[in-house]
């Protein structure tokens, strides 16, 4: 067997990093935090250079276990970039809370780590190392803020929530070995295809590796964690949480059932219809109440995953397009959205209610501008980027003759439509009772310029985030 | 015969003291079941010929972990009483959850199937039992085929190591640690002082 490590170097490079950095934090006496900070941000931008460098055709490592295809690059590339900008972003709250650490850009670098590795899975074995990875990074950032009972609990909760999840991700796995001897995807492709009446053991090892990953994407009915994490955490990892590691298990789920399921497709179908459903519905109606802006963006991402969900429903190729396009975008919307957030403060002090965003328009247009053209596309009105990602998964959809989703998904997003458009009217119609502090920071205003302006002219220039998406999607399809 | 005897005897104390682990009312006879179920669990491994693993199971759970347990157990102050409250109100539910699992898992196995060419897809990636001791093989097959897995297992325990400092170290004032060096430096003529004391005086 000859290593081949090509495949494997925009992983090597953020491990390196990762490790580098941890030695400077800890050999040198002073504080590296900011330097940690903008070296991790590099090593990112570094990886997706050397992506772009040896992405090509299909490759794979060690046997089999490490992919690397169109489908794994463009996804890559989505989290390199979700995880640079929202650790740019968090440097200067992080130092105004007084929590600012190195370890903080290192277990960041070794979230995206877990998740490169996780969308670059084609084994369960390294999958599920993949998963921890990235989950045992998150669980720590989630109590970062260790003097603070909430992100205690926070980290708690989701620590003891997603062991419970990995635990039924592993036991399908092992029910899915049990049947087909392998744990490898391409042999089980083999095995299952071949198999026509799918055993009842593989379906509810199926159903079980499902719920393990649908606790990870933050799905209905596993969604039940999100809020409260979400709330709990620190607002920079909080705005971490909310897109690059959705990102990593939306894709791990798609090449999961896409590949090596793919053609138990009728019997996991009905199960993601449901998850689909569910989350949609969920994500809509449970935000309405919300008074912690927090708090709306956890339903606001439940609802985002149902929608993605309905790409994955359809089984196509359209529908895998549709999914890359749609969390493409989310990832734009949210990033630009977390921003603002973070830019939410009051005589110095972050606050995280949507009335304090009150009369924004008249104390600062500009991020009042950028907060409503973000919440207008997360409406999914047009001519605005998340109309498009709605449009595409829809479509796919439609195709595929699942019109309870196409329509519920659609009836959802008008409910969904009402609370982001109560932040405009906060924004734009009610009186500040006290007005927020101009963010002077330059990296989360260039985030908020960036995606902006990413969502503004999507419509103009949808090009190569089409044909992107489309051979990304059919690179998964082609494998087969 | 002889095996099966030993498996049964090995297998229903394994059983048995599972059971006793959750229901001993001591916390530390609870952990010390644990250490006899994982004897016993040990022991079944030695009986399907994997020696390898019943060495490490022996070495790493009773060894490390079950010992870490008890002095976790020690250490901390448990109310086992308090930790019971509530134990029956949630028994029938819990109960009919479990068993309504079980029927599920029954009706699965029952009609367990295997994949046709199951045999040969277990045994692809190591040599025959008969040629080779299974640490040799194992250890072949996690530094050759499993390397990806084995170096990545490596990052994620020092991922768990980096959270564990990250979340519990805390650096206390006024600690006074032993430095040598400083206790060299010392010299008779700056630490001691000599005072003439008159009578009756005092300093």
């Amino acid at each position: 067997m000859i290593l081949d490590l090509v495949p494997l170097m925009p992983e090597l490079l953020v491990a390196a990093a990762a490790l580098a950095l941890l030695m400077l934090g800890v050999f040198r006496k002073a504080d590296t935090s900011r330097e940690a900070t903008v070296l991790a941000g590099l090593a990112m931008g570094g990886a997706l250079a050397v992506l772009v460098g040896v992405e090509g055709a299909r490759q794979t490592a060690f046997g089999g276990m490490f992919i690397l295809d169109g489908f794994a690059g463009f996804s890559k590339a989505l989290i390199l970039v979700a995880s640079a900008m929202t650790v740019s972003m968090s440097l200067d709250y992080l130092k105004r809370e007084n929590i600012a650490r190195f370890e903080y850009p290192v277990l960041v670098l070794f979230a995206t780590l877990g998740m490169m590795m996780m969308v670059s899975a084609n084994d369960f074995l390294s999958l599920y190392l993949g998963l921890e990875m990235q989950s045992l990074s998150l669980y720590v950032l989630a109590a970062y803020h260790r003097d603070s009972a909430r992100a205690t609990e926070a980290g708690l909760k989701y620590f003891v929530l997603g062991a419970l999840a990995s635990g039924m991700l592993l036991y399908g796995a092992s029910l899915i070995y049990g049947f087909a001897g392998t744990t490898s995807f391409d042999s089980l492709a083999k095995v299952l295809g071949g198999s026509g009446h799918p055993n009842l053991g593989v379906v509810a090892g199926l159903v079980f590796v499902m719920a393990g990953l649908a606790f990870k994407v933050s799905a209905v009915p596993f969604h039940m964690w999100t809020p409260d994490v979400y709330e709990g955490a620190p607002t920079p990892v909080t705005a971490f949480f909310a897109v690059a590691p959705k990102i990593a298990a939306l894709s791990l789920l798609t090449r999961v059932l896409i590949g090596p399921f793919g053609e138990l497709a009728h019997q996991w179908q009905q199960v993601v219809v449901f998850i689909s459903l569910a989350s949609m519905a969920v994500g809509s109606f449970a935000a309405i109440g919300q008074t912690n802006i927090k708090r709306l963006m956890a339903y606001s991402s439940i609802g985002h995953v149902g929608f993605a969900l309905v790409g994955l429903a359809a089984g196509s190729d359209l529908g895998v397009q549709g999914v890359l396009i749609y969390v493409a975008i989310y990832l734009f919307m949210n990033v630009g959205a977390f921003g603002v957030i973070l830019a939410m403060r009051q005589k110095g002090r972050a606050v995280e209610g949507i009335a304090d965003l009150a009369g924004l328009a008249k104390t600062n247009p500009s991020m009042a501008f950028v907060m409503a053209v973000l919440m207008f596309s997360m409406a999914g009105i047009p001519p605005l980027a998340g109309f498009w990602g709605k449009f595409y998964v829809f479509m796919a959809a439609v195709k595929a003759d699942l019109w309870t989703l196409a329509i519920v998904g659609m009836l959802t997003s008008v409910v969904s439509a009402f609370y982001y458009l109560r932040i405009v009217k906060v924004m734009y119609f009610d009186d500040a009772v006290e007005a927020l502090d101009h963010p002077t920071n330059p990296p989360i205003r260039l985030v908020m310029a960036v995606s902006a302006l990413v969502v503004l002219l999507f419509t103009f220039l949808p090009g190569p985030l089409l044909i992107g998406a489309k051979a990304a999607a059919q690179s998964l399809f082609a494998a087969g | 015969m002889f095996s099966a005897l030993i498996f049964y005897m090995f297998a229903a104390l394994a059983v048995a003291s599972g059971v006793m682990v959750i229901s001993a009312r001591n916390p530390v006879h609870s952990v010390l079941f644990l250490i006899l179920c994982f004897f016993n669990a040990a022991g079944l491994f030695l009986l399907l010929g994997a020696e390898f693993l019943a060495m490490v199971l022996v070495v790493v759970y009773v060894g490390a972990v079950a010992v870490l347990f008890l002095f976790v157990v020690m250490m901390l102050d448990i109310n086992v009483v308090e930790l019971r409250e509530g134990f029956l109100q949630y028994l029938p539910t819990g109960a009919v959850v479990g068993i309504v699992l079980l029927v599920e898992l029954m009706v699965m196995f029952g009609g367990w199937a295997f994949a046709p060419d199951v045999e040969a897809l277990i045994q692809a990636p190591a040599p025959a039992a008969e040629q080779i001791t299974n640490t040799e093989a194992l250890g072949r097959l996690l530094y050759t085929t499993y390397a990806y897995l084995f170096q990545a297992s490596g990052l994620l325990l020092l991922v768990a190591m980096v959270g564990t400092i990250l979340l519990t170290l805390r650096r206390r004032e006024g600690v006074r640690k032993q430095v040598i060096a400083r206790q060299l430096e010392r010299t008779a003529a700056g630490s001691v002082e000599i005072r003439k004391v008159p009578t009756g005086g005092g300093i």
